[in-house]
Formats: C-alpha cells, structure tokens, sequence
C-alpha cells in the first residue's frame, strides 16, 4: 500500500516535473531520435496541451454524468419505466460504435476543431455511467427500499436520502471508467484538428519521431493511471462511509 | 419483476398513448422539416438541402408520407410489439428504397460529378425507427437464434438492395465504384486485424488466465501490468511498437520474411494484441474463480486428476464468462482496427482518415458505416452465443 502511494507520487513528480520542464528530461528521448530531428515537442508547449486536454476531458465527463444520471434516475422512476428496456439496448448498441466513427461523423455537423471532440467523448462517456447508474439504483437491498417506506419517505426522499447515496460508489465507478476512456480517446481527437496531447503523438508519427509519440503517450498513460487510482480511493472512501451510514440505518 | 409492475402502474395512468412512441414520433416530426436529401454540384463543396417534396419525385414523395403516417400511428398508439417491429422495419425498408431514388431523381443525367447524400431529416428519420424496432425487438425478448435469424435477414436485405444497384447514384456508392479493389483490400485487413489479433489473444490469454488462477502470487502483479496497457492511448501504443518491430525484422532473421516489418500491418496486430489481453486474461480468471466449490469437490472425490478438473469441469463452467471476454475484445478491436490506417496498417480507417484529410465525408461514412455494423454484427451474434452457453449451463 505505502510502496504503491511512493511509486504514484513518485510518477505525478516526475509527470510535473517533465511538463514544466520538458527539456530538462531530453536525455531520456535523445537516443530514440534520428537525423538531429528535435527531441522534445516543439510546436506548443507540452504544459498547454496536457491542461487543454484535461479541460476537454473534464468538460466532457462533467457532462455526461450530469446526463447520464439524470437519465438513469428517469427510467428507475414509475413515470420512466417504459424507457427502461430500450435504454439498457441503446447503451448496448452504443458501445458498438467505435469512437473514430463517432468523432468522424461529428465533423461534417460541428466542423473541425475541439467540438466534435467533445460531442465523441461525451456520448462515449454516457454509457459507462449509464450502466453503473442503472446497476446502482436497480441493485439495491429490497429491505432497504422497504424500510425507506415503511418510514413514509416520498419518493423523492428516497431517491436523494437512500438510493442516490447507496448508489454512489457504483455510480463513482462508472465515471472513472468513463475518465480513463475519454482520457485516451481525446488523442483521436487530433486528428480532427483538437488541441490535445494526440497533436504530439501524430505529429511524431508523420515525422516518424519515436520520441514524440512517447512523449505524448506516456504523458497520457501517467494521467490515466493517476485518475483511475485517484477515483478508486475515493470510491472506496465513499464504500466505506455508505457502509457504515447502510448499518447504522438498519 | 419491478419493471414490469412499475409499467401496468404507469399504463393505468396512460391509457391510450404509448410514451415512448410519443417521444419518437416528436423526432419523426422534426425531421420531416430537416433536408431528406443533400445535393452538391461536386464532391466537397457545400451542399443544398431538400426537403421531402423537392427530394423524391411526386408519387414517391406521397408514398414516403403515407407510410411515416402509418408508422407514427403505430408507435403513437399501444398495439402489439410484434406489430411494431413489423412496422418499424416497413418504414426503414421505404425510406432506404426512396433514398436511392431521390438520388437517381435529383441527379442530372450524364452528370458525375453531381453528389446526392442523404440529409439531416433522413438519418434523424432512420434513428426514431430504429428506436421503434430496438424497443420492439426489446420487448419481444427473442431467444439467441431468433435474434441471429432477424441480424441475418436485414444483412441479406442490404446486400440485395446494394446488389440491385438501388443505391448506385448515391454518393457514398459512387466513392465506393471510384476504389472497389481497395475496399474489399481494406476489408480484407480489417478483418485481418479484428478477427486475427483476438484468436492470437485467445490462443494466449486463455493459459495465462489459467496460470493466473493457479499461481496466486502472480495474479494481482500481470493483472495490474495488463491494466496499465489500457492506459496507454491507442495511437500512441500503434506508434510505439514502429521502432522495436523495425528492429525485430532488421535483426532477426527470417522476421521480415514472414511480414514483420515496422510500419504497416505488424504493429497493429500487436497492439490489438496487447489491448486484448486485460479483458481475456481477467474474465478468464473470474470465470474459474467463481466455479462452485461444489463442483469442484465433487469432481476430486470421483477421483479425477488435476488436468481432468480443469477440462472437463472447470473450464466448461467458466467457458461463458471467457466468452463475454472474448465478445467484448472482438467488439473493441473491430472499432479499434480502424486507428491501424494512421501507421499504415490499413482497414478501413483508410477511408475514414482519407476522408477527414479531403473533407469528403461520403468517404468517412464509405470506412464508417461497414465498421459499425461488423462491429454491431459481431456484439449481436457472440451476446447470443453468450446466452446459448450460459442457458445450457444453467440447465444442467
């Protein structure tokens, strides 16, 4: 556990390090370039890109949860349950769709730019959370449920005081889930002209610059990695807490 | 169990009209007033949209409202859902015929470079349709064989409706007959790619899984380094493997003699390779974790050895729990295959990537549309497979 915390802090000093100071790293990508080409990305700076591509990431999870919860929590509803089924198939059938696909089709609505992007990673985000919200809400202990109205809450009550909070880590997860995914897929995004760290690894790969795309890439790898153990903590914090709030209700 | 009570709750409270149907039928009647057809005087510039009347010519223009009225009234109103599966199929086969003859209408005779596509209202039409019969086909709860027959029935009806040259004036068709020997190349690899990197990881992760489940120590350790590969974006991961593969076939004899090069189809197997593993690998685990402890007892007090354990017990019971892997690793790769185009790799990202380079998005959707429906193909057949096996499981 506390060797796992060392590693991680160790990897977000050195991601930090490397975006404030790329040249200063330009030792370890020498080697792995040819014909003097340039050894750290050189057209904008890695810093802008990599909080750029945060910002669309962020943007795009914030607005698929606050979607996809919202939608989840209509089809649990009596009024919303004849969108049960068909949600659950669409997300199904959602999933199917590579994410290139969605982000080409996009173009010719929206233009190039970071706008298609975000519209792919937004529908991509949805289903994850979708899903884990569905489970969560669905998935609860009848007695719970029961008790909850047997003490005459509405059914607003219920949803905000007793179902919502049970469900959150579940729900948590699938916003993880939807992070790392969006964090890699927003690299697609370069090839539709989005300002994110993608620029770096495609510039790399026209020029083929191995140093660039691994530059790009493991900048986005530490981030995924960062996020995704970040999330988890808090997830199990939360675990816990509803563990405890579960026992103490019953 | 509580959906269906919730339902005949709400149904009491809405009597005659169908929710759901309510919403599609508002889509519908958007799109009625969005541009069926697109027409462009050539391949990249900016198009002029047409509604239905000036898209279709007169009969085949009353034909389309008629059967949308039909279809509205069916998904407005609570009939059976076998009635609106037959319906919502009715609409589509109408308005995929009539596309192809607003193409053939709109497009001046001896004109090639004239570009017909269908527009805005004609694909927001398709989507609430394809609602109606996603919903129905829900509804009916069709068994694995019955969905698989229903998949093969709409392939064959593509294919003839693209075999009899309905479509050959739309755009899409016409960047088709412009690189037909490089599509079904392209396709080729695809499939290459999909289908030949998930048997290589089946072929692989199936005895790391097993090993895995065996050796305790090693689990958390290769699951964790696995889990990592994930993280990695997938451009980057096909970029990566240039270098070493390159050396691998300066360097080893014989490498390149078997196709392994740096740049083209070798990288990208790899990578699709390594993407598939963490899936497989782990589902392979869960599933002969969860192998009751009973089956396992009682198959060691019949007194079979260790080997005949793993084969004739546990690995048949958690055969659909590998198999959801393997469904979801084919699934991704289909759609991942298409980044392989930008390392040379091929498929059909090709014409996705060329098109985003030209602005043609006709091209776009000529690499797009086969990739999404292989994709949704193979997600329909092995969710059926899935089922046969865990039904036949269960039964026994």
């Amino acid at each position: 556990m506390s060797i796992g915390l060392v590693i991680r802090l160790l990897v977000l000093a050195l991601l930090v390090g490397f975006l404030v100071s790329p040249e200063s790293f330009a030792f370890v990508f020498e080697p792995l370039t040819k014909n003097n080409q340039p050894v750290i990305y050189n057209q904008g700076s890695l810093l802008d890109l990599t909080l750029n591509h945060l910002l669309i990431v962020a943007i795009a999870t914030a607005l698929a949860t606050t979607v996809a919860v919202g939608l989840a929590i209509l089809v649990t509803r009596p009024f919303g349950a004849e969108f049960l089924p068909l949600s659950r198939s669409l997300a199904n059938v959602g999933q199917t769709f590579p994410p290139v696909a969605v982000l080409a089709l996009a173009v010719p609505m929206l233009g190039f730019g970071t706008a298609p992007t975000l519209v792919a990673l937004f529908l991509y985000g949805l289903l994850p959370i979708f899903e884990n919200t569905l489970t969560g809400l669905t998935g609860l202990p009848p007695t719970v449920t029961e008790a909850a109205r047997g003490m005459g809450m509405t059914g607003g009550q219920r949803l905000v005081r007793v179902e919502l909070p049970l469900a959150l880590p579940v729900i948590l997860a699938g916003v993880r889930l939807s992070t790392v995914i969006s964090l890699a897929t927003a690299t697609i995004g370069s090839t539709v002209a989005a300002r994110t760290l993608g620029e770096v690894i495609i510039a790399g790969l026209l020029s083929s610059n191995t140093a660039f795309v691994l530059q790009g890439g493991l900048i986005v790898g530490a981030l995924a990695v960062l996020i995704y153990d970040g999330l988890s903590a808090i997830e199990r914090a939360l675990t816990r807490r509803t563990g405890q709030g579960a026992r103490a209700n019953a | 169990m509580t959906t269906a009570d919730t339902t005949s709750q709400s149904r009491a409270a809405w009597p005659a009209f169908d929710k759901l149907g309510v919403l599609i039928a508002l889509i519908a009647a958007a799109a009625v007033f969005l541009p069926f057809a697109v027409f462009r005087a050539n391949r990249i510039v900016l198009g002029e949209g047409l509604l239905i009347p000036s898209a279709l010519s007169s009969p085949s223009a009353v034909l389309l409202g008629l059967v949308l009225l039909i279809g509205v009234a069916t998904m407005l109103l609570r009939v059976n859902p076998l009635a609106k599966l037959g319906v919502g199929f009715l609409v589509l086969a109408t308005l995929f015929v009539l596309i192809g003859q607003s193409a053939t209408f709109l497009t001046p005779p001896d004109n090639t470079f004239a570009r017909v596509s269908p527009g805005a209202g004609f694909w927001l039409l398709t989507f609430a349709f394809a609602l109606l019969v996603t919903d129905a086909l829900t509804r009916l709860k069709f068994g694995p064989w019955q969905r698989i027959t229903i998949l093969a029935l709409v392939g064959v009806a593509m294919a003839a409706l693209l075999w009899s040259g309905a479509w050959n004036d739309l755009s899409i068709l016409k960047e088709f007959a412009n690189r037909a020997p490089a599509f079904w190349a392209e396709a080729r690899t695809h499939l290459l790619l999909a289908f030949g990197s998930v048997a290589i990881a089946i072929l692989a992760g199936v005895p790391l899984g097993i090993l895995l489940y065996r050796v305790k120590p090693l689990r958390a350790a290769v699951l964790n380094t696995l889990n990592i590969v994930q993280t990695i974006p997938s451009i980057a991961l096909f970029g990566l493997l240039i270098a070493p593969l390159a050396w691998v076939a300066a360097n080893v004899p014989g490498a390149s003699a078997i196709g392994i090069s740096g740049i083209g189809i070798a990288p990208a197997m790899v990578a699709l390779f390594a993407y598939s593993l963490l899936p497989i690998v782990s589902n392979t685990v869960v599933g002969l974790v969860n192998v009751p402890e009973a089956a396992n007892d009682a198959a060691r007090g019949m007194g079979m050895t260790n080997r005949q354990r793993l084969f004739s017990v546990e690995l048949p019971l958690a055969f659909p729990v590998i198999l959801t892997g393997i469904r979801i690793v084919l699934v991704q790769n289909i759609g991942l295959a298409t980044i392989a185009a930008l390392i040379g790799g091929g498929g059909f990202g090709v014409f996705v990537f060329q098109g985003i380079g030209q602005t043609a998005m006709d091209l776009v959707l000529l690499g797009a549309v086969p990739t999404v429906a292989l994709a949704f193909a193979a997600a329909v057949v092995l969710d059926a497979f899935v089922e046969m096996v865990s039904t036949r499981e269960r039964a026994q």
